[in-house]
């Protein structure tokens, strides 16, 4: 059964396969360059004293297009599997009749499918979990310049958890077309299900893998933002914009600015101690935010700044005001526990996966018909 | 070796036809003892029927002492029809023809006289039995 | 001899339909068995039910002495060709025999390659090219290779020109002849059966109407024709399937158990294909208006169990 089950998916495997030597030839033969891109800014950031142009890692705009195409590729590799090669798994033979010849010769149902699920799963993971891994390879000098591969659009293109979400998609997909017995709704199905499953994991459920930490920064106004917002000719609202921490390769899940009790200041209260900057109605013409992160979707540093001297005077008098009550705490997950989680969500994905097969082999052997 | 064919309109059943096929082969010389007839195999891969038919037929031809099965080997012709007696009945053969002849001299056409024939051979033979 | 198949009470039903009701088989070993009757009368229903692909709604069948199931033991003793013949499109004739090959312990691989041979099969043609022929010569040949002791085939001649369709037939009674396999296989014209079936069931109406050896159903039935009767005079071993009246003649086509007295009948015999006709017409698969105007006769649900 083994032997037919790789005849019947022989057409598919190649293309991987193919696919995947494809990818592999590209990302080798560009890999190195990156790699010295990247060390040779290193070089001459260090050589300038850490203030010269080079600090500033060209790296991240080396190769745009396959910047843009990689990530893209790994991240919709899965739900291709799963549409592609779990929707017709079934599907296809219940659709052409072909069942009636696979469920009469001397093979059981449950061996059938089991034999067809566990090859063409195991193919999925292994394609996918290569595919990502080749590109975490290759992506290394870039996420050494972002060092942002926690954050949740990025998490999932790194490692090996792709593997799981391939798994876990052909495992939807088969199942759709057993239940539905036809193969483009089963597509469908396959799509809409697994973008909802892997919007609600990443969300709700990975937060709390584990519990995060926290860390205490004092406001300064050097990092984080005042702001006041308000209609012509209403009392406005003001309030300060927390700043991001520098914490590279942590996914920070929450910041929120607080006094000892856990209070976060009112809008009154930060008017009656910053008066000099809501005095005169509209919001100060200089007050900005400095932000952090953002740029590409592999990060990168970019700072926006522009604050008149003016203000600058009032701002730093405001932020010692509050600084005496109030600081800010930033909850997140730790840079060390990247592999950790991988392989938490990985592992989640897996058991999806097979409780999904649990029920496929449920199904066959007492709905159909 | 014969080679059999079934006319599935002419009322007769299938089995009865293959034995009268291997009668009339005998008796025109084409069979003669100690021939083997076909495989029941060979009879039903070129008639596409029923072996049990073909089996049914070679029994009855065991039943009438003309053939004779070989476990193993085949059916054997045993007897004999005799196709000489055909030639020995010469003189019955020409009073017949110069039957057919006054027949049709008298305006009889072909199926009248088939149709006379069968009547008086039919009527003969029920006296033949009373 | 155990038979081959028996149902009882057997009825499969879809939401408020009964594809198939209140069906009792006993169909013997060792015969090429007939399931004749119209499109849409049960005969698929009846055929997958055989081979474990449906569970019955209601009663039993058993195939060769057991409920037909996944088990693999009871499924490689039970080949069988779908309607339309099923095959991978994709796959070649040579992918199909090693599916075969892989998926049944008892496969005679050297059967199924000189039956591959002598159909002239090229072994890397891709099943989907195959004529309708072909493809149905390849599914007969996976079943048969499978050494069953019981054949199952659906409709496998409906959709063949008559040439294909008398080779099928050619090579079917072929392995019948040197392996001695059971063959149970349904179709809607009774021409092919006529030829290869020496035990019939009809089907009409998701019912059995008739089942038997044909030469006993043959043996049995009768076209009576003559002067005007009246039905209810007929003796009580006549039973009336189908009549029809003019004024002056009476034409009946009946079963009977011993000799017709009556010197006023001429009788004559039956064709399998009347026999067959006048069965699905009583059972209401016909949609002409009949010409008589009696009421029907008492008509007993034949079932002759071997």
């Amino acid at each position: 059964m083994i032997a037919f089950g790789w005849r019947q998916f022989r057409g598919q495997a190649t293309i991987g396969i193919a696919g995947l030597v494809v990818v592999a030839v590209v990302l080798a033969v560009t890999g190195p360059h990156l790699v010295s891109v990247y060390d040779t800014a290193i070089a001459a950031c260090r050589a300038s004293g850490g203030t010269g142009s080079a600090c500033n890692n060209p790296v991240t705009s080396t190769f745009n297009a396959l910047q843009t195409a990689v990530p893209i590729l790994v991240l919709v590799v899965p739900v291709l599997i799963g549409m592609f090669w779990g929707a017709p798994l079934i599907a296809h033979e219940l659709e052409t009749g072909t069942f009636r010849l696979a469920w009469t010769q001397s093979v059981s149902r449950l061996r059938w499918l089991l034999v067809k699920l566990g090859l063409v799963g195991l193919a999925s993971m292994v394609v996918a979990g290569g595919l990502s891994l080749m590109v975490t390879w290759w992506a290394s000098p870039i996420d050494k310049v972002s060092q942002n591969r926690f954050s949740p659009s990025l998490f999932a293109l790194h490692g090996f958890v792709p593997a799981g979400y391939a798994v876990f998609a052909f495992a939807l997909g088969a199942t759709a077309g057993l239940v539905i017995r036809r193969t483009l709704p089963a597509m469908a199905v396959t799509l809409v299900g697994f973008i909802a499953v892997r919007f609600g994991v990443t969300y709700w459920v990975r937060p709390h893998y584990m519990s995060p930490a926290t860390t205490t920064l004092p406001l300064s106004n050097a990092a984080a933002g005042f702001s006041y917002t308000g209609a012509a000719g209403s009392p406005g609202v003001a309030s300060i914009n927390t700043q991001q921490p520098d914490l590279p390769n942590a996914w920070v899940t929450g910041t929120s600015i607080v006094d000892k009790a856990g209070q976060a200041p009112t809008s009154a209260y930060i008017k009656q101690a910053c008066p000099s900057l809501i005095s005169g109605g509209p919001p100060p013409a200089g007050a900005v935010v400095h932000a952090r992160g953002g740029g590409g979707i592999f990060g990168g540093k970019s700072a926006v700044a522009q604050v008149a001297p003016g203000v600058q005077n009032s701002l730093t008098r405001c932020f010692s005001t509050l600084g005496a009550k109030y600081h800010e705490v930033v909850t997140y997950q730790p840079a060390d526990r990247f592999w950790t989680f991988q392989t938490m969500e990985t592992a989640l994905f897996v058991v999806l996966a097979l409780a999904l097969a649990g029920g496929c082999a449920w199904w066959v052997r007492h709905r159909i018909s | 070796m014969i080679e059999f064919h079934l006319d599935s309109r002419s009322g007769v059943s299938p089995y009865l036809q293959i034995v009268q096929q291997v009668r009339q082969a005998m008796r025109l010389g084409l069979l003669h003892q100690g021939d083997q007839l076909p495989t029941v195999k060979e009879v039903v891969a070129q008639l596409a029927i029923n072996p049990n038919t073909v089996l049914k037929a070679y029994r009855e031809l065991e039943h009438e002492g003309l053939a004779s099965a070989r476990p193993g080997v085949g059916t054997f012709v045993t007897g004999s029809l005799g196709a000489e007696s055909l030639a020995a009945h010469g003189p019955l053969r020409q009073a017949l023809q110069r039957w057919i002849t006054k027949a049709r001299r008298a305006g009889l056409d072909d199926e009248s006289i088939e149709a006379l024939f069968r009547d008086s051979f039919r009527s003969a033979g029920e006296e033949d039995i009373a | 001899m155990s038979p081959v198949l028996s149902a009882r009470g057997l009825g499969k039903r879809y939401g408020r339909r009964w594809a198939l009701h209140e069906c009792d088989l006993h169909v013997p070993a060792g015969h090429v068995v007939g399931l004749v009757g119209p499109n849409g009368a049960g005969k698929t229903t009846l055929l997958h039910l055989a081979v474990g692909l449906l569970t019955p709604t209601a009663g039993r069948i058993e195939v060769l002495g057991n409920p037909p199931s996944d088990d693999p033991a009871q499924l490689a003793r039970v080949g069988f060709v779908a309607q339309d013949t099923p095959t991978y499109s994709r796959l070649t004739v040579g992918d199909h025999l090693a599916l075969g090959a892989h998926m049944n312990p008892h496969w005679d691989g050297a059967m199924a390659q000189r039956r591959i041979e002598d159909l002239d099969l090229d072994p890397k043609q891709r099943a989907g090219t195959l004529s309708g022929g072909q493809r149905a010569q390849l599914a007969l040949t996976l079943a048969v290779a499978k050494r069953p002791e019981f054949l199952i085939l659906d409709e496998p001649v409906a959709s063949l020109d008559p040439l294909a369709r008398r080779e099928f037939l050619q090579d079917l009674m072929e392995v019948v002849a040197e392996h001695g396999v059971s063959v149970l296989l349904s179709s809607h014209l009774v021409a092919d059966l006529e030829r290869v079936c020496d035990y019939l069931v009809v089907l009409v109406a998701s019912r059995v109407q008739v089942a038997g050896e044909v030469e006993e159903l043959l043996g049995t039935h009768r076209r009576l024709t003559g002067p005007r009767h009246d039905i209810d005079a007929l003796p009580r071993d006549q039973y009336v399937i189908e009549e029809s009246h003019t004024d002056r003649q009476s034409t009946l086509l009946v079963r009977c158990d011993g000799p017709v007295l009556d010197p006023s009948w001429t009788v004559e015999p039956l064709g399998l294909e009347d026999l067959v006709l006048a069965y699905m017409e009583q059972a209401g698969g016909g949609t002409r208006r009949r010409r008589s105007s009696n009421a029907r006769s008492n008509v007993a649900k034949l079932d002759v169990a071997q």
